[in-house]
């Protein structure tokens, strides 16, 4: 056995959280009602690539949460030793980038570095050659422009490639046209949608391992680390602190919210004292206090963690929680207006003329009106939680230092863009992947409720 | 001379994808009308036929997808539909002017009423400062709002209903227009104020020479204020008569059937006359009459090309192959409903209900006053007979109902329900009764949850009260009871909002039936409906009625509908009973002057004025009712003795009770 598979907390949730998913949909798939409303977004085009851009982005994400120990060299007569270092799938497949660190800031497709240095042997200061970026080329340099060229024809041709062998096994198994597979806009299918969406995903993959093979495609951060690899190990962090603290979050704000709403008197007034007082506090302020409590119960236990990898992740984990305690109060109180006008309306009180109790009055009248407003304010979190960890990383209480998170690029980033020349391409690269993400988030969630709300699908 | 000369209007929506072009719905499709100065044109119709699109469309005012696509707007001889903009704005409010349907949204809410009035003013008058000030003035006090100085400070919540519509009246006096748009003007209000609201408007046209462009449903008040009539049927023009010939003989069925789905006392205990189906949608193509398919006297010339405009005598013209006037359609003469045997006990009996609301103060939160919503009233409902609770809006009557059904918790008195002290159940021992009372609401868009599907809706009570059996006795009964109301069995899967208004309403009503109530309380269903709609609900309530015994209590502010189905009624003024008796009683011989002045406000069909005196003014606020009668302040005999104690209750005879101590 060369690996020692490790599970981190992170990991059983993320992993619990796919599988209720998957669970979801099968159940989902029985009943007459769900499986319709589904059916609607499966047909909406815009949805379906969504949903396969937010499925590349899972990929990633549960690629880089199977963690595993490697195997130290075995010495004589001792038992087997595993590295500290705890990596995961996504590391082991992206080794090339992770271990081709050069020596600072170096610019996207560059063959030298950012910045002059004093080379030995002389008095002049020269932008060095850059240690891996370009290495290939050798003395060689005229020759970059071609060799671009053509590592970006030989990624196309790649990615073309493996779509057109996935289409035309799509073709034979659905028995379709070829044609149809291109035919987006109106009067195309959905499954036209995908198809054009994973030809992007796969040429943009493609272009990655050919370009990227010999170059650094985003550059190089300040301690030579690839930019194109922290982006990639930045989805994790990303997907887990939209999903942990809206998970967190949104019970709260959904259960107190519609309490607020619909029971009022004194619990509504306990329930408005609690959010007024917890949003009066600076937001920043209270998370940075919880953290740094956190952080000591953490320090003052050093034995509770094997690895670094799983204090960070214990540290990961706490932050999301904290989070999510803290930010319920927005939703909470979008939802308790909503409940107090819908509490109004005849429907409720036909219900409560039929002696049907409170709690299924909030569930059957109430939740299903507010669904809503609870999608999109989900997704709209969820972009501005990812926000929230670069402010705390900012502040110093974010994420661990050892945790690679858009955060953290962004935050380095600052100082980046104060430099001159101007170091521009941690921030587009962090920008990119976040956009591609909240974007396909927000699009699907869309599609969602207006699959969801009757009216609108007539 | 016409002032306003309409052709061939035709306006249009675009449907569908805008590459492909699918086609346009046409709400107005080739309308033309002329108005003459000082005339008042009623147009007439249900909802959704195009009326409010042809205001819009004059005024230039229609909404960004729709377009006039064909046909001319003149207005004194100028072409409305090409004239640039800035020109346009001189002739809305300057030339023309309008008014709206809901005055509580027409107004902006953070200016106060000066402010509003004095913006037409110096828009269309060029006044400015003192002098807007003083015209504003006089302007409210032309639309008989009293002490108008002080009113031109207050804002638009300050105001009552009535009021407010006076001052949108008077915002489009400011510019002195020559022709008025009044798009439903009194829809929203009390029969009282709009009364008095329609007296305004009459008064206007006739000292200002202004001709007035009336909107409507209601042929109330088109036989009130009309001098001619145009019935709106999808899109076009069926009659244009004068208000005289239209009211003695309405010559195209479309008309003849509206006037025959109108309540009133004849047609009480029978049937009334309804019209087949709906109005057919803006986006249909119709190669012959638009009304064929639900037209009882449909020829095979109907189907295949439009009927052409045909005199019908004396200025009178119709759009109809019919030859001579459209046969009568034969509303069944109804037998009085028998009446309940005496010595049964009473469904209902309500005593000395109260229901206040605290008006809390301060940091403590102190009950400074209270809104007496209802403040001890008294009712009772025998089986199977029909109460009818009457008033203007703000009286209680919808509160009092509620309280019944405790679904408020009233502060004081006792309802009874088949012998059972209801006030002193809890909420788990009112649990069973619930399936013995149940209630149908006014807004058939609010009273289903668009969430669920309809079976799910009829479902729920039967799920709550555990009446309903297992799943599959369950699905059958609430297949039974969609074919009870008229609906289809299969309409059970679909949601709320693929139905009309109409059919809406038809599913609250079987919600209600699923546990098999004897009481049922219906608060205003049929007011957010078209006449033609409301003729079926009512049918349908009196059938059920006679089927499965209901007890109803019909809380309304239509008389009309009240002379049709009551057999019992109950007249509420700020929270209490007034004067009650049997249906003849009250409505034939009224004792109350609040009674007499409620039947002299309403509009009759037949255009004949009560001679009883109008009431000026608005009910008092329930906060701060005024001392002694509640009615003084607005009544013609109070005097000084008024003033000093709430009157006692005299019965005249057995069930005719009044409380007035001027008889």
């Amino acid at each position: 056995m060369s690996i020692q598979p490790m599970l981190l907390w992170s990991d059983i949730l993320l992993f619990v959280l796919i599988a209720s998913i998957v669970g979801l949909m099968l159940w989902a798939r029985r009943q007459e009602a769900l499986r319709a409303a589904w059916g609607r977004v499966a047909r909406n085009g815009v949805a379906m690539a969504a949903a396969t851009v937010l499925a590349a982005f899972v990929l990633v994400g549960l690629l880089d949460s199977l963690h595993y120990r490697a195997l130290l060299p075995a010495q004589p007569g001792a038992t087997a030793r595993y590295a500290v270092e705890v990596n995961s799938a996504l590391d082991a497949l992206l080794a090339d980038l992770r271990l081709r660190a050069e020596k600072t800031y170096s610019a996207p497709l560059a063959t030298h570095l950012f910045a002059r240095e004093a080379l030995e042997n002389s008095t002049q200061r020269e932008f060095p050659r850059l240690q891996f970026g370009g290495m290939h080329l050798g003395a060689n340099l005229a020759g970059h422009e071609f060799d671009l060229a053509l590592r970006l024809s030989r990624g196309v041709a790649g990615g073309l490639a493996v779509w057109l062998l996935l289409a035309a096994a799509v073709c034979r198994w659905r028995g379709m046209e070829f044609a149809a597979l291109l035919r987006i806009g109106s009067g195309g299918n959905a499954l036209a949608a995908v198809s054009v969406t994973l030809l992007a995903i796969l040429l943009l993959l493609g272009v990655a391992i050919s370009v990227g093979g010999g170059y650094h495609v985003f550059g190089t951060d300040k301690v030579g680390q690839d930019v194109l690899y922290l982006s990639l190990k930045s989805i994790r962090t990303g997907l887990l602190i939209g999903t942990l603290t809206t998970l967190v979050m949104l019970p709260l704000a959904v259960l107190l919210g519609i309490l607020a709403g619909y029971v009022g008197g004194w619990v509504d007034d306990l329930i408005q004292y609690l959010y007024t007082t917890l949003s009066s506090i600076p937001g920043v302020l209270l998370i940075a206090a919880a953290v740094l409590m956190m952080q000591v119960v953490i320090d003052t236990h050093p034995d509770w963690f094997a690895t670094s990898a799983e204090r960070a992740d214990a540290r990961l984990l706490a932050l999301c929680l904290i989070l999510g305690m803290t930010s319920w109060t927005g939703v909470a109180r979008l939802l308790r207006g909503e409940t107090l006008k819908l509490r109004e309306l005849e429907f409720v009180q036909a219900a409560q003329a039929f002696g049907v109790g409170r709690l299924a009055i909030m569930r059957r009248h109430i939740l299903p009106n507010l669904m809503h407003i609870v999608l999109i304010s989900l997704v709209m979190d969820f972009s501005g939680l990812v926000l929230a960890e670069a402010v705390l990383s900012y502040v110093g209480v974010g994420v661990d230092p050892t945790t690679i998170s858009f955060g953290t690029m962004i935050n380095t980033a600052r100082m980046e863009l104060a430099r001159e020349p101007m170091v521009w391409w941690s921030l587009l690269a962090a920008f990119s992947f976040m956009f591609a993400l909240v974007l396909a988030a927000n699009l699907f969630a869309d599609a969602v409720r207006d699959a969801f709300d009757p009216r609108s699908s007539a | 001379m016409s002032i306003l000369s309409v052709r061939d209007l035709v306006i249009e929506i675009p449907q569908g994808d805008l590459l492909r072009g699918v086609g346009a719905a046409r709400p107005v499709d080739g309308i033309s009308f002329d108005i003459a100065a000082g005339e008042c044109f009623a147009l007439l119709g249900e909802s959704g036929c195009g009326k409010s699109m042809t205001a819009l469309g004059i005024m230039r005012l229609l909404p960004a997808a729709a377009r006039a696509s064909a046909g001319t707007v003149h207005f004194e001889d100028r072409d409305v539909l090409a004239l640039p903009e800035a020109a346009m704005r001189g002739v809305r409010g300057g030339g023309i002017g309008m008014i709206f349907q809901e005055p509580a949204t027409s107004l902006n809410p953070v200016l106060t009423v000066g402010d509003q009035i004095v913006e037409a003013l110096q828009l269309h008058a060029g006044l400015s400062g003192a002098a807007a000030r003083a015209r504003a003035a006089g302007l409210l006090d032309q639309v008989g709002i009293p002490d108008p100085q002080r009113r031109l400070d207050e804002y638009p919540f300050q105001l009552s209903g009535g009021l407010r519509q006076r001052v949108m009246i008077a915002i489009a006096l400011a510019g002195e227009p020559r022709l008025l748009i009044a798009d439903e003007p009194t829809t929203a209000l009390d029969v009282t104020i709009q009364a008095q609201v329609l007296d305004l408007l009459d008064d206007l046209r006739r000292k200002q020479g202004m001709a007035l462009l009336l909107i409507t449903h209601d042929l109330g008040v088109v036989a009130r204020m009309a001098d001619r009539v145009g019935v709106m049927y999808a899109g076009q023009l069926v009659e244009d008569a004068p208000r005289r010939e239209f009211f003695a003989q309405a010559a195209h069925p479309y008309s003849v059937r509206l006037f025959a789905a109108l309540p009133d006392a004849e047609r009480r205990g029978g049937r009334l006359a309804t019209i087949p189906g709906s109005v057919p949608a803006a986006d249909a193509r119709h190669p012959g009459c638009r009304f064929a398919e639900r037209c009882s006297d449909v020829m095979a010339q109907c189907g295949s090309a439009p009927p052409p405009w045909r005199e019908a005598g004396d200025g009178q013209r119709v759009r109809c192959f019919l030859p001579g006037a459209a046969p009568a359609v034969a509303a069944a003469s109804g037998s009085e409903p028998q009446a309940a045997a005496a010595e049964e006990r009473p469904l209902l009996q309500v005593t000395d209900l109260k229901v206040h609301f605290p008006i809390r103060r301060g940091l403590l939160q102190r009950a400074v006053g209270a809104v007496r919503a209802v403040d001890g009233m008294s009712l009772q409902l025998m089986p199977g007979r029909t109460l009818a609770l009457v008033g203007e809006s703000g009286c209680g009557k919808t509160t009092a109902g509620k309280a019944m059904l405790q679904l408020l918790r009233p502060t004081a008195g006792s309802v009874r329900l088949d012998g059972v002290e209801l006030t002193a159940c809890s909420t788990a021992q009112l649990r069973p009764l619930r399936a013995k009372m149940q209630m149908v609401f006014q807004d058939p868009f609010a009273s289903l949850n668009p969430r669920l599907r309809i079976g799910d809706i009829i479902a729920e009570g039967m799920q709550a009260l555990d009446t309903g059996g297992a799943k599959q006795d369950m699905a059958a009964r609430v297949a039974g009871l969609l074919q009870q109301v008229g609906l289809r069995a299969d309409m059970a899967g679909r949601y709320p909002h693929e139905f009309s208004g109409g059919q809406r309403q038809r599913i609250a009503i079987a919600r209600a039936l699923a546990v098999n109530p004897q009481l049922l309380i219906c608060d205003e269903p049929t007011s957010a409906l078209d006449v033609s709609v409301q003729a079926q609900i009512l049918n349908l309530l009196s059938d059920l009625q006679r089927e499965l015994k209901l007890a109803y209590l019909f809380i309304t502010h239509n008389i009309a509908v009240v002379d049709y189905l009551a057999h019992d009624v109950a007249v509420m003024y700020l929270g209490r009973v007034v004067e009650r008796g049997t249906a003849d009683e009250v409505l034939r011989r009224p004792r109350h002057p609040y009674t007499r002045a409620l039947l002299a406000a309403v509009p009759r069909v037949d255009g004949v004025r009560s001679e009883a005196p109008k009431l000026a003014g608005d009910m008092p606020s329930a906060a701060d009712p005024p001392a002694g009668c509640h009615f003084h302040p607005r009544c013609p005999l109070a005097d000084e003795s008024c003033r000093c104690s709430y009157p006692v209750e005299t019965l005249f005879g057995a069930t005719h009770a009044v409380r007035c101590i001027k008889l």
